[in-house]
């Protein structure tokens, strides 16, 4: 596949890998932000070929992950309120405080997995007598398409159409491991799709504020050593910029016409993270103008919220602080098919992804 | 047989009654199309003739929708349990045929069903020796589901059991992988594509049958990976025989397309369905051999190597991947969930 196969070549994959060993002097920790990083850095084996002391800490960029179990409570009392609620496919088996949506799904609930909330409208549209309700989670990656279903159920006038929002920003995410008192990374691998929509202007005041390097990196095997090695590469020479691996894909100014639509629809505001906590200015919110358009108030579920699960230190994972089979409940109590908390579901979460892919097993 | 000619557009409950409806539809569509001195006999059950050991294998089919890209719900109904019977080593020669149908499915549907399950039995040389037809209240069904049991004649120079599989044994495929599964998420609500992708539902009984006869027991296993895909049946492998199985990403039989359509959706093609795919397991020294029986095959031009098994890491299969990183490669937990981004 053109675009695909020339960045999954063996030989030039093998020669960045060796840069890296060339060049890696100290230790270096590098946290690369992206689920869909860590999945790709797992799936091909690339850690096992790191040479040890370059080290890669899984970050918080899994959108199934980050979102508070309070939002997946919230979407499970709409489909027991008889709501069409429509979602990704790998939200549905994320555990609420009870349940997942799937198991309200073999209650009754209506659940309807899409790739699209353009799709959702359409529901919404062909069921003119059932409320319909897209759980509108992820990072600044599947902003545009959840506004863009907004403005799309607007112009057609639908009343039956909302959004639950959980939208999240890296940024912030970013600035709040770095703020954390245990924070042990020494660069980031910046996560090439959001970027890709918000292009990388907003890294530059943090690798300035926090002398860090940011590599704006892709997927591919090749994309990913190529990314350490730029971020390797900067440490060692104490520099400590932002940087674009992923040039095919990000402009510095990003997707305008879909940063046009983002703005039209949502503003910025305060965000739960799970495990991590209340963000200030950490993801979107519908602005007033949509206000029609927010599942919460719309059907009064705001006021929802639970407690965390004391067993999973999904937050801890998240910022990096520990390791997916530092868990006691790693492989134990927790595993895909018994999922203590978000990321043992999504193949982009951490804890999945080590327990699918991970060498850690192979020689159990 | 057309709708004006059977006087009903829609399968209605009274065809399922027992009653004089039931056997009307049985007659006229039944009977009429899979007529054979078995089922001519109009009996509750059929009584037939076997020399030495038969293979048995039962299957539901279920699949939404019922009219997919290459194929429907008759056709995977006679090739999967035909495939089926075909993995235990066996030459399959009898069908059951049992349908639950939702009231309301439309005739012409369902005569194009019956023909296809007429067409897919014909090629794989079985015969539908009873059945049974029942109708549910509209809501209570998904239109249409299948049933078979398929009997055969096991070939007696086949030796298949896991427990014969040596460290070192090959293991091959027959062709591309993923391809029904990938026809058929292509056509679910909400997740359509343009795709010109269809299902691989074919019979692999002949290719099977001539594999034995070729290379008797140096053949250790065959294995259809239908749903669950490749991954999900050798890690099962894996595990029952308690030894190590590695297999090599980029040696992996995978279309174009169908590659395509699986990284547009965040799918791993190791887990999608197969309904045209068998894995045969061999020993080392006529690995080289079936492959070139099978690439002379229509069944079979597209067939790889594409592991083996060895001692190292028991009861878990590894990939390699195409950089030269290994991954453990675990089975299907539930369904496979499109990922967000």
């Amino acid at each position: 596949m053109k675009y695909l196969t020339e960045y999954r070549n063996l030989e030039a994959t093998k020669s960045y890998l060796e840069l890296i060993k060339k060049t890696a002097t100290k230790t270096w920790k590098i946290m690369e932000i992206c689920g869909g990083q860590t999945h790709g850095l797992v799936k091909n084996g690339i850690l096992e070929l790191l040479p040890d002391h370059v080290q890669m800490i899984h970050g918080p960029g899994c959108p199934v992950c980050v979102t508070p179990l309070n939002l997946i409570d919230k979407a499970i009392e709409l489909l027991e309120k008889g709501v069409i609620v429509c979602s990704f496919g790998d939200m549905i088996r994320v555990p609420g405080s009870k349940k997942s949506l799937l198991e309200a799904k073999s209650n009754g609930g209506d659940l309807r997995v899409l790739y699209s909330p353009i799709e959702a409208v359409k529901i919404a549209k062909n069921n003119p007598d059932k409320e319909v309700v897209f759980f509108a989670v992820g990072f600044e990656t599947t902003a545009p398409a959840n506004a863009l279903s907004v403005l799309h159920a607007q112009k057609e006038g639908l009343k039956n159409y909302s959004i639950l929002v959980s939208h999240v920003l890296v940024p912030p995410a970013m600035e709040a491991i770095l703020d954390d008192k245990f924070c042990n990374i020494n660069a980031f691998l910046g996560a090439g799709h959001v970027c890709a929509i918000m292009g990388y202007k907003e890294y530059y005041p943090l690798a300035e504020k926090y002398k860090i390097p940011i590599v704006i990196t892709g997927f591919e095997p090749l994309d990913l050593v190529q990314g350490i090695y730029m971020a390797v590469k900067q440490l060692e020479n104490g520099i400590h910029k932002v940087e674009n691996q992923y040039s095919r894909v990000v402009k510095e100014e990003g997707n305008l016409a879909a940063l046009k639509v983002i703005n039209q629809v949502f503003e910025i505001g305060a965000r739960e993270w799970r495990g991590i906590g209340e963000i200030p200015n950490s993801g979107y919110v519908l602005t007033k103008e949509f206000k029609d358009f927010d599942a919460e108030s719309k059907f009064g579920i705001s006021h929802i919220k639970v407690p965390e699960n004391p067993n999973c230190i999904a937050g801890q994972i998240l910022r990096g602080i520990k390791k997916p089979h530092q868990c006691n409940q790693f492989g134990k109590a927790c595993a895909p098919s018994s999922p203590l908390g978000a990321p043992m579901v999504s193949s982009e979460g951490a804890c999945a992804a080590y327990y699918h892919f991970s060498n850690n097993l192979i020689s159990e | 047989m057309s709708k004006e000619e059977f006087g009903f557009e829609t399968i209605q409950l009274g065809h399922g009654s027992g009653g004089l409806m039931t056997r009307d539809l049985l007659d006229k569509i039944i009977f009429n199309t899979f007529s054979n001195p078995y089922l001519d006999q109009k009996h509750d059950g059929s009584i037939v003739d076997f020399k030495g050991k038969i293979a048995i294998s039962t299957d539901s089919f279920v699949v939404s929708p019922i009219f997919f890209k290459g194929g429907n719900i008759g056709e995977l109904a006679v090739n999967g349990t035909v495939n089926d019977v075909a993995m235990c080593g066996a030459i399959p020669k009898y069908l059951t045929l049992a349908f639950i149908i939702e009231e309301g499915l439309k005739i012409d549907e369902f005569i194009t069903i019956v023909n296809s399950i007429k067409k897919s039995a014909d090629e794989s040389g079985v015969q539908i020796i009873t059945g049974d037809t029942k109708v549910v209240e509209r809501g209570k069904g998904d239109k249409i589901f299948i049933n078979t049991t398929g009997f055969g004649d096991v070939n007696t120079k086949a030796k298949i059991a896991a427990e014969h599989i040596e460290i070192g044994d090959k293991i091959l495929l027959n062709g591309y992988i993923a391809q029904h599964g990938m026809a058929i998420m292509s056509q679910r609500e909400g997740l359509e594509f343009e795709s010109t992708i269809e299902s691989d539902t074919t019979n692999l009984n002949f290719l099977v049958n001539d594999l034995i006869n070729e290379f008797g027991d140096k053949i250790h296993l065959f294995r259809d990976p239908t749903r669950g895909g490749v991954a999900s049946v050798l890690s099962e492998i894996s595990q029952d025989i308690n030894k190590g199985i590695v297999i090599y990403e980029d040696k992996i039989p995978l279309e174009k397309q169908v590659a395509a359509a699986c990284e547009i959706l965040g799918l791993d093609p190791l887990y999608v369905a197969n309904e045209g795919v068998f894995l045969v397991i061999v020993d080392a020294s006529i690995s080289d051999d079936v492959l070139l029986f099978m690439k002379k095959d229509k069944k079979g031009k597209n067939a790889a190597f594409i592991g083996e098994v060895t001692q190292e890491h028991p009861s878990k299969v590894v990939m390699q991947s195409t950089i030269g990183g290994k991954r453990i490669v675990t089975p299907l937990i539930g369904e496979q969930l499109p990922r967000i981004c």
